[in-house]
């Protein structure tokens, strides 16, 4: 057995991880490239959003490789990312690769057993600690690697030679393919993070600072967002985002039964503009919007995909939280018409006026 | 000897070059179509730039903006690159003091960008709907078989606007080839789409947002009196149109290069000499990674000037490297 994934930002390296330490033989996607959603986007139904249409492209790449299992996560809510896996089931189908089996695993909602049996499934052992082993260290690593992804948010305004983080950056995730389970990925982490750290740093920089908010799957992963993140950061802006992985597996998986979450603080947040949850993250989206403003940030980006339904009404509401926190707002909508001229011009043109904001309030 | 600033604005559909001297006077302007052909454009800008003038000249600072504008930078020698919404804000601002909002149509895209304090405080670019852009309204001229420059002035003769579906150009399109063939007569059918685009404009980008005077009302599109005076019946304000309004992007480019050079920078300009120089631009797909990108090749006289497009910086930074050791 050969098990994929489909790719979702740093999300990689915890389930390569994951699968590694419990014995699967592993076939990490290769990086989403146009080739990828061109892939997707040939065989998508139209008018869906994006992430569907890149899983598939990651889902036929992999296949080609010589993948015939795939892992999926599912979701319970309302917005369409819930009936992901049975629409990828079909068109996987429909394409020829019937003999590919997909295993979900669905998030738990307080309760393990459905996540542990699908793992069973998975894994051919039921060997109980072996599985809690996995998770932990797959969790450990992605508090890891988000960890050093902070970092990078840190240094890509302040380093004095434009771009040298990411060359770290990129070697490391190059090197992560090669090697296998949670001790040389996590040591490989460690020493990126060492280089890392010893960047020299430009004291006489100015640093803006802007919260990413909107769709998960456009914030985390980087080829969507057209590398907004290091886009961003080489214009001298500092990031924070809305949403993570290592965070949001604490949440769901730890803290989200006893009810002390940090998803609970931003969606009082929320409640004044939106008081229920419409699906995806759009009471994130505008909590942490409210969050970040209230923070002192000098500006708000929300990224998601064409159509998203949640993401549009959070796109609504925004106008308003920027007037009454009296924050910069600027919105960008991606899918495979993005064109990357464009969306360059509109961040620029973002971060000029961020800039002379700052400055005005400055002097 | 003159001292002047030069400022390009390179855009998918019209490329703009614009000469100004020290006191903001334009010495000299071209409006071409870049028709997929920056480069050509650009060279072709500047030549007629070169011919028309005929002082002596020095040019002490050079600004580029538009979709084309790192190319531009290239090829020129700029010394300030900037995206088209700060130029185009600078250039109003330069027309009109205390300009507030700018209404901006061009070719292919259309803007809205809102000024506190004599600084842009919030703008917005249409993002999927191409209704509200200059070459919707071309398409519909020439359906009409109607010279686009005749276009407004028939949209002021109406007397009976018919109401188009102006959401999307794909509605609008049908909804007016339904106006027609119901019998409207073109002056209310050409008033009607004038309205409709306006509509379209300020319902997509001007959505929440306090629309306060001073307008001004720039870009290609601005030259139709019909769809300038729609914006001024639906927002219910003069609408301020300037003189050079198709080339604001390059005067903002101009004034930018200015305000460089008057920090003491020395210009990185290449001279008027590049209209000569024989370039090319190669597409190359690299194979080393699965990023497969389209890495963009700019050549000069057979010297590799340029390259970018790859998202790892490899080929970028081969090029700076042989820089430094030149
Ligand atoms: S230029 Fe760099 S990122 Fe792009 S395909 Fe080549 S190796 Fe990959």
């Amino acid at each position: 057995m050969k098990v994929t994934f489909p790719h979702m930002g740093n999300q990689y390296v915890g389930t390569k991880v994951l699968l590694e330490e419990v014995g699967l033989d592993v076939i990490v996607p290769v990086d989403c490239s146009k080739e990828t959603l061109n892939i997707g986007t040939k065989y998508s139904p139209e008018s869906i959003c994006l992430p569907l249409k890149i899983n598939i492209g990651n889902f036929v790449e992999s296949i080609n490789e010589g993948a015939n299992t795939i892992v999926m996560i599912g979701s319970c809510g309302p917005c369409r990312f819930g009936y992901y896996s049975i629409l990828q089931n079909e068109i996987l189908k429909e394409m020829g690769h019937e003999d590919v089996e997909i295993i979900l695993l669905d998030a738990p909602q307080g309760n393990f057993k459905g996540l542990l049996d699908s793992i069973y499934k998975l894994t051919k052992t039921k060997n109980p600690y072996k599985i809690i082993n996995a998770l932990v260290k797959a969790t450990r690593v992605l508090y890891q690697i988000d960890d050093l992804e902070d970092l990078m948010y840190y240094k890509r305004p302040r380093q004095k030679n434009i771009g040298e983080a990411d060359l770290y950056y990129d070697e490391l995730h190059k090197k992560i393919r090669g090697v296998r389970g949670y001790r040389e990925v996590s040591r490989l982490i460690k020493e990126t993070k060492e280089k890392i750290l010893r960047i020299e740093e430009d004291p006489g920089r100015e640093v803006l600072r802007v919260g990413l908010i909107g769709e998960i799957y456009t914030i985390l992963e980087p080829s969507v967002n057209v590398y907004i993140e290091k886009k961003l950061g080489e214009m001298g802006v500092e990031i924070e985002k809305s949403l993570r992985l290592s965070h949001w597996i604490t949440e769901h998986l730890f803290l989200n039964p006893l009810n002390i979450t940090m998803d609970s603080k931003i969606r009082k947040e929320a409640k004044p503009y939106l008081k229920t949850m419409i699906g995806g993250h759009a009471r994130e989206t505008i909590g942490y919007g409210i969050h970040y403003a209230k923070r002192g940030f000098d500006g708000l980006i929300q990224v998601y995909p064409f159509t998203c339904m949640p993401e549009i009404v959070a796109q609504s509401i925004m106008p308003q939280v920027e007037k009454e926190y009296d924050i910069p707002y600027l919105c960008l909508i991606v899918d495979e018409m993005t064109g990357e001229a464009g969306f360059n011009t509109r961040l620029e043109a973002f971060v000029d006026l961020l800039g002379k904001r700052k400055e005005m309030k400055v002097s | 000897m003159k001292n002047c600033y030069l400022g390009i604005d390179v855009g998918s559909v019209s490329t703009n070059v614009v000469l100004m001297d020290d006191n903001n006077n334009i010495m000299g302007k071209v409006y071409t179509k870049t028709q997929g052909k920056p480069i050509d454009a650009i060279q072709r800008g500047m030549k007629e730039i070169k011919t028309a003038i005929k002082e002596e000249i020095k040019v002490k600072g050079v600004g580029t903006t538009g979709s084309g504008r790192q190319l531009a930078a290239m090829i020129v020698g700029a010394d300030v690159v900037k995206n088209e919404i700060t130029a185009h804000g600078i250039a109003a601002l330069n027309f009109v003091d205390g300009v507030r909002t700018i209404l901006e149509i061009g070719g292919q895209d259309s803007k809205i960008i809102l000024l506190k304090n004599n600084v842009i405080s919030d703008f917005a670019m249409n993002t999927v709907c191409a209704a509200g852009t200059g070459s919707f309204l071309d398409r519909q001229a020439s359906r009409l078989d109607i010279a686009i420059q005749d276009f407004g002035k028939m949209a002021l003769l109406s007397k009976n606007p018919v109401r188009i579906a102006g959401r999307c150009a794909v509605f609008a399109e049908s909804d007016m080839i339904h106006k027609q063939q119901l019998g409207h007569n073109q002056e209310d059918i050409i008033k009607g789409l004038c309205d409709a685009l306006v509509r379209n404009f300020l319902n997509n980008l001007g959505k929440g947002k306090e629309i306060v005077g001073p307008i001004v009302f720039q870009g290609g599109v601005a030259a139709n009196v019909g769809i300038k005076q729609s914006f001024e019946e639906a927002l219910g304000q003069e609408v301020l149109v300037p003189p050079h309004h198709d080339v604001m992007g390059a005067i903002g480019c101009c004034l930018l290069a200015r305000e460089h050079a008057a920090k003491g920078h020395l210009t990185e300009f290449k001279g008027f000499d590049i209209i000569n120089s024989g370039y090319n631009v190669k597409g190359i797909e690299c194979q080393d990674c699965a990023n497969l990108c389209e890495v963009i090749e700019i050549v000069q006289d057979g010297q590799i000037m340029a390259r970018w497009g790859d998202k790892c910086g490899k080929w970028n930074s081969l090029v700076k490297k042989k820089e430094k050791l030149a």
